[in-house]
């Protein structure tokens, strides 16, 4: 553990500490994203170097001649923030080995789940697999919403996208979404994790947990898209409340092999209808006639809630 | 075991380069292994398990991911270098863009193999022209000294202030990467002192000075940045002539943009990369005792193209045959394309082109002896037969 663990993390004292991720970017309203990488930076103490995938976060936020970066930042291209990490990674541990550098420094990629789930899914296997120490964050809005809400692999199950649109014949996405962080826990990367922002004690933790493990580490992060959702904007903190309540993002992380689920409602465990029902994307769910997609839906979030918990009994022994 | 002798080794082209590799002593090396540059990679971490260069190796999953890295690191501001062949160099063609667009001096060993399809591991140049429009400086070498040596100059030209472009050295896959050769090896410190410490630019490793770098550039500043490439690009040539002026000085061996064989008054010319210079110079050689007045031209820079350079030296001759060991299918191929350019301002010679060794097809003397023939017809007629043509090829 670090000792910068040990400080009191309140919002008081966070409050103090300088955004390094500058407002006057041009992220939309109500996303999702930048109040994750806010949270994310104010949870490190250390100095960070980022490597962002393209998608929304890059766009937006590096706009030549304009920055809203604060700290040493780098896109290359769509599939390699991972990849790219590690160059710089090891460029680091390089010239650290050399004595050409002193400053100990953290590093994170950040990427939107078509970033990660899908074109960028190798480039990640193989990071995590050789064991950069770097955190790979997947704010996952669970589309290709920079280029105009295509499906992706992290696309929830009957969800409307531009590309799998809801129509007379095909009701959305037939697939269900892979499950990535339970890939990577499979990677036996030192740290795994799921995080909402609306929970950003929980996430501010699990930043300074996965930074200070000896090893990769990944976290996925809920990020509502108002766009892609088709939610109001004020209600993203809401949404990813929703999302855990209902256990369609159970939080939870895997280190050294052990399952945590950090939060489990019980009993106050929420029909994921309600998740679902404020979000346009799912409106012809609601529809005359396809009570079972509903129902179906239902039964995956409740067969991952199950064997979720099953991986945190059998791990506890 | 690494050869630190300034004695002639017999080496083959792959442990050449990696000897060259071993005494630049890059910071950071992704790589990936593929046919035949796989020779480079295997030795060079055996030097790094055996401690003998303070080099991270990073042991990629893709070719994609090594040139990734590599523009993460070279960025994060110190020196690296990978190797890679055909299909490999074709998966990074994406981020050979990006290296350039970037101005990141890194350094890759390209030994030349065929692309598919069919599959094929041996040498033609396909995967080095298909990498001409991606913004980095390619030389090209005929043999295993040419390797060795342009790799050893390779950083200083790639780093050079006026530059700061990555840079790529060619070798035919197989018949240079493969075969055993003498040459000789320049000892390790004066190696480290020809080429001296790296200077980072703008790295992004300076956390005190945080940098943001790969914007989303649009239409408004776009091509400004395109232009300073350009630009980079203009200041290579007087580089690569400067540099290897310094290194013919220390070490007696002169290497110009091109290499100009019996040139000088010759009417029947023919113009070809990498090894088949080697088949070809003994050619001449052999017509020239029979009073023919023959000549090679072999282009050691292809990007940036000295056509100025070139279209004065061949501007003489009668007839040029400009062999070309890859296609671009539907056009000429891609050194007969440069040839044309470098010589429309000059009534020159009639000029034709041949496509050879494809896949690795052996060029014989009597091949080139065919040529010759030809371009010697060509050159009594005024009039090439056919404009371009595929040669030791079954009909």
């Amino acid at each position: 553990m670090s000792t910068t663990q040990e400080k009191p993390m309140t919002l008081k004292s966070l409050s103090h500490k300088q955004d390094l991720l500058s407002g006057g970017h041009r992220m939309c309203s109500g996303c999702g994203a930048p109040t994750i990488v806010r949270q994310v930076l104010l949870a490190i103490d250390e100095p960070v170097v980022i490597a962002n995938a393209t998608g929304c976060l890059e766009v937006s936020t590096c706009l030549f001649p304009y920055t809203a970066w604060r700290v040493p930042w780098m896109h290359s291209a769509f599939e390699n923030a991972a990849a790219t990490a590690s160059g710089i990674e090891t460029m680091y541990r390089s010239l650290r080995k050399q004595g050409k550098l002193k400053k100990e420094m953290k590093f994170i990629a950040f990427g939107g789940d078509g970033g990660t789930y899908d074109i960028g899914f190798q480039a990640l296997s193989g990071a995590m697999e050789r064991g950069h120490q770097l955190l790979y964050i997947c704010y996952d809005n669970g589309a290709y919403m920079n280029t105009g809400i295509q499906r992706s692999s992290a696309t929830p199950f009957g969800a409307d996208t531009t590309t799998q649109p809801a129509g007379s014949k095909i009701q959305g996405k037939t697939q269900r979404r892979k499950d990535l962080t339970r890939i990577m826990a499979a990677h036996n990367v030192a740290y795994a994790a799921q995080a909402s922002p609306h929970n950003w004690k929980d996430l501010m933790t699990k930043v300074k947990k996965a930074l200070a493990t000896n090893g990769p580490a990944y976290m996925g992060i809920v990020a509502p898209c108002n766009r892609g959702w088709r939610t109001q904007t004020n209600d993203s903190i809401l949404l990813s409340r929703l999302a855990v309540d209902t256990c369609y993002w159970p939080l939870y992380e895997v280190e050294g092999g052990k399952w945590t689920i950090n939060y489990d409602p019980k009993d106050k465990k929420k029909p994921v209808t309600e998740w679902l029902k404020p979000q346009g994307r799912f409106k012809h769910l609601f529809a005359p006639g396809n009570e079972g997609l509903l129902e179906r839906f239902q039964k995956y979030v409740d067969q991952d809630w199950e064997s979720l918990k099953k991986l945190q009994e059998m791990s506890k022994s | 075991m690494a050869v630190t002798t300034t004695k002639t080794v017999a080496v083959d082209g792959n442990t050449a380069v990696a000897e060259a590799l071993r005494q630049l002593n890059p910071d950071v090396m992704p790589a990936y292994p593929i046919t035949p540059s796989t020779g480079i990679m295997q030795s060079f971490t055996s030097f790094v398990s055996n401690g003998k260069v303070d080099t991270e190796v990073i042991l990629v999953e893709s070719e994609h991911s090594a040139m990734s890295a590599a523009i993460g690191a070279s960025a994060a501001g110190g020196r690296v270098a990978t190797a890679t062949s055909s299909q490999g160099l074709a998966l990074m063609w994406e981020m050979l863009h990006i290296a350039s667009g970037y101005r990141l001096p890194i350094l890759m060993a390209l030994v030349n193999r065929a692309l598919s399809a069919p599959l094929n591991i041996h040498g033609d140049h396909s995967d080095g022209m298909g990498m001409r429009d991606c913004g980095w400086i390619q030389l090209f070498c005929e043999n295993a000294q040419e390797a060795y040596d342009n790799t050893i100059m390779a950083y200083r030209i790639a780093e050079h202030l006026d530059v700061r472009l990555p840079i790529a050295v060619n070798m035919d896959g197989f018949i240079i990467s493969h075969s055993i050769e003498s040459m000789q090896f320049i000892p390790d410190e004066e190696v480290k002192k020809f080429i001296g410490e790296y200077i980072a630019v703008d790295p992004l490793l300076d956390i005190d000075n945080p940098k943001s770098i790969g914007a989303l550039v649009l239409p408004d500043y776009y091509m400004e940045h395109k232009r300073a490439q350009h630009e980079a690009m203009t200041k290579v040539q007087k580089v690569v002539q400067d540099v290897s002026a310094e290194f013919a000085k220390l070490f007696g061996r002169k290497y110009d943009i091109f290499e100009t064989y019996r040139l000088e008054d010759a009417e029947v010319v023919l113009v070809a990369l990498n090894s088949a210079a080697g088949t070809i110079k003994d050619e001449v050689d052999r017509y020239r005792d029979k009073g023919i007045k023959a000549g090679l031209l072999k282009p050691r820079l292809f990007r940036p193209f000295p056509y100025e350079e070139v279209g004065a030296a061949l501007k003489n001759a009668k007839a040029v045959c400009v062999m070309d060991r890859a296609d671009s299918y539907g056009g000429f191929g891609p050194m007969y394309m440069e040839i044309a350019s470098a010589l429309y301002p000059h009534r020159g010679p009639v000029l034709f082109n041949k496509v050879y060794g494809l896949g690795g097809r052996d060029l014989m003397p009597l091949d080139v002896d065919q040529v010759i023939d030809e371009t010697i017809e060509v050159a009594k007629t005024g009039k090439a037969k056919m404009a371009k043509e595929y040669i030791t090829v079954r009909n």
